[in-house]
């Protein structure tokens, strides 16, 4: 279990000051100079050594990402964080955002100066209103207090800082869809190549990172990359905030050292599954775009990257959304189908057509309505669409049928017999 | 299932002028600084958000046309930004737009149950606006407060925690004119652990 000395995120839950005077408490913006002081190349080095993975999702080290811009590319770059937060389970930035925005833009000085950024943008998601006026008054303190803006924190660097709210579009949490609709576009992700980091946004060298991500980074700089490479295991360091979400007794956002078990996770953080652990049924481990696991894997399975890669599921987000033996597991992965429905962006055709098509057979395999066949038909579909698309929604929509199928195929078999049974 | 955010008709109002407040003038000058000069484009959403709120919480032909102007863009890619994300609303909405989110982590903990509620209260069908004007109730996608389950945006603020009942008496306070509390309604801060109840 995470010692509380080993915290990074101290105000998770708002019980003390977000602002200003109260983030200074706790030891944000202390010796910022100091650690802008170390140079790019050695924050960069440093983050590559605490072995940081990539907190929105991916898992890509961070450190080799930040690594990618250009050094002189006679342009400007850009740093925008992406906090469009819509990954159904995943609510964990938002807690960043409202009970310690500080630490965020403490990040976001430290890793545009390693960019060589003068200018962030904070893409905040719009449902989240109360949160934009939390960062942005947090914001207007750090420029009134000259930690951002003109010479930010006496370090000579000229760093600008702008919130700027989305509408309502999950694919724009996706990187480049993200840059388009920061320029005033619709929000449809661009291919790739060219990256970000060579042609990003309005064309120049742009780092898209998550909230968490950057928000660790100061206090990995401060605490030495060696103390976050201690905890968890290789590969799959430091600490990560599990967002618990479903049938547990005390839903919770709680940070913990990775790699910790689920079964620990659920039942020291989140008061246990509603019923007993007997009574789990299944868990969607890292938001709704990862693949389900059923009990037996919830029994020993533990929270990182690669544990879960090798299940074949996925950390993603790190959202926990646990399902017990209540739950109508058919109908829940299908209301996860309407959401991919609802939020293609339709640029390409396989996930476009691909989504209401398997929204569709999914609300009929709620009720049984489908024949034998039809289940091999769907996996065959969701094959088709994943890796068929511009950007990896196409693939999150695949992977949960693809996950349920996997587990609990005898389920919707039984259905489909009680239906046939019920017709005859 | 109806939404006006996701309705990608342009509602035509008789008789419709829209002038920017002066207020709102003052405010666009702002939001367009965060920009570089040449790329004022990227200020279209932030100014339909404005628009939208000037609008009574939609947006008309008219408004759309005149964030066109104001940003030196035309006005079909005004309108397909408008179209394509599920903030803007294209036709009239009720004085109070609830928006009750079904995704999984929410339907887990009874999200269904808040439909039929709002349904009964607001006297309308999810998609519609009730004839007295005061609700438009809509079902929408995770709106990112998983850990709160089961949750309500109404307007701008999020409301948590809900049970049918303290629910029903979300309603009913709005339907009266009386203040409601915002956030978690089982007086939780944030998304802490252990639930804590008010004494």
């Amino acid at each position: 279990m995470l010692k509380e000395k080993d915290k990074i995120f101290k105000n998770l839950y708002g019980f003390e000051d977000w602002k200003l005077e109260g983030a200074k408490k706790r030891g944000i913006w202390s010796n910022t100079k100091e650690l802008i002081k170390m140079g790019s190349e050695k924050i960069v080095e440093e983050i590559k050594n605490s072995q940081l993975r990539g907190r929105g999702g991916a898992g890509f080290p961070a450190g080799l990402k930040w690594s990618f811009m250009p050094k002189d590319s006679g342009k400007d770059h850009y740093l925008v964080v992406n906090a469009d937060e819509s990954e159904p389970g995943t609510c964990k930035d938002r807690e960043i955002m409202r009970n310690d925005p500080h630490l965020l833009l403490e990040g976001c000085l430290v890793a545009a100066f390693a960019m060589h950024a003068h200018t962030c943008y904070i893409y905040i998601r719009g449902e989240y209103y109360s949160e934009s006026s939390n960062l942005q008054k947090a914001i207007d303190e750090a420029y009134e207090n000259n930690l951002i803006g003109k010479n930010a924190c006496g370090t000579g660097w000229d760093f600008d800082i702008y919130l700027h709210r989305g509408a309502g579009a999950y694919i724009c949490g996706e990187e480049t869809a993200l840059l388009e609709s920061l320029e005033g576009k619709k929000g449809q992700p661009r291919l790739k190549p060219p990256f970000p980091a060579g042609a990003g946004l309005y064309g120049c060298p742009t780092t898209v990172t998550n909230v968490e991500t950057i928000a660790v980074s100061p206090t990995i700089l401060r605490r030495s990359s060696k103390w976050f490479a201690d905890l968890g295991s290789v590969n799959n360091t430091g600490t990560k905030i599990f967002s618990i979400s479903g049938h547990v007794n005390n839903p919770c956002n709680v940070e913990e050292e990775m790699g910790i078990p689920l079964k620990e996770l659920i039942e020291k953080h989140a008061g246990g599954v509603i019923g007993g652990w007997e009574n789990l049924l299944a868990v969607i481990p890292g938001g709704a775009s990862v693949p389900l696991l059923p009990k037996s894997i919830c029994d020993t399975v533990k929270m990182d990257f690669d544990s879960l890669k090798e299940v074949q599921s996925g950390l993603g987000t790190a959202a926990v959304i646990v399902m017990n033996k209540s739950t109508d597991i058919v109908e829940a992965i299908a209301r996860l189908s309407h959401f991919y429905k609802h939020e293609s962006c339709g640029q390409c055709t396989p996930c476009r057509e691909g989504t209401g098509w398997m929204y569709r057979m999914m609300e009929k395999m709620v009720h049984g309505n489908v024949e034998h066949q039809d289940i091999d038909k769907i996996l065959d579909v969701t094959k088709q669409i994943e890796g068929h698309t511009i950007c990896a929604l196409g693939d999150a929509a695949a992977w949960p049928i693809q996950g349920l199928f996997r587990h609990f195929r005898p389920e919707i078999e039984k259905r489909i017999e009680e239906r046939n049974r019920r017709v005859a | 299932m109806h939404h006006p955010g996701t309705n990608n008709k342009v509602y035509k109002k008789i008789n419709d002028n829209f002038e920017w407040s002066s207020e709102n003038f003052k405010k666009i000058s702002e939001i367009i600084k965060k920009y570089p000069s040449n790329r004022i484009q990227s200020a279209v959403i932030p100014l339909l958000d404005l628009a939208q709120r000037q609008n009574n919480g939609w947006l008309s032909k008219n408004s759309m046309e005149k964030v066109a102007e104001t940003l030196s863009m035309s006005y079909i890619r005004v309108l397909e930004v408008a179209t394509f994300y599920s903030m803007f609303n294209l036709e009239p909405i009720g004085k109070n737009f609830v928006q009750i989110c079904r995704t999984t982590p929410c339907w887990l903990r009874g999200s269904d149950k808040l439909s039929k509620v709002a349904q009964e209260v607001c006297e309308t069908n999810i998609g519609e606006t009730s004839d007295d004007e005061i609700f438009t109730v809509v079902e929408v996608e995770c709106l990112g407060a998983c850990c709160n389950a089961p949750m309500v945006q109404i307007n701008d603020d999020y409301y948590e925690d809900l049970d049918e009942e303290s629910f029903k008496k979300i309603l009913q306070d709005l339907k009266d004119n009386k203040s409601i509390k915002v956030g978690s309604q089982i007086g939780r801060k944030s998304s802490q652990p252990e639930r804590k109840f008010d004494a």
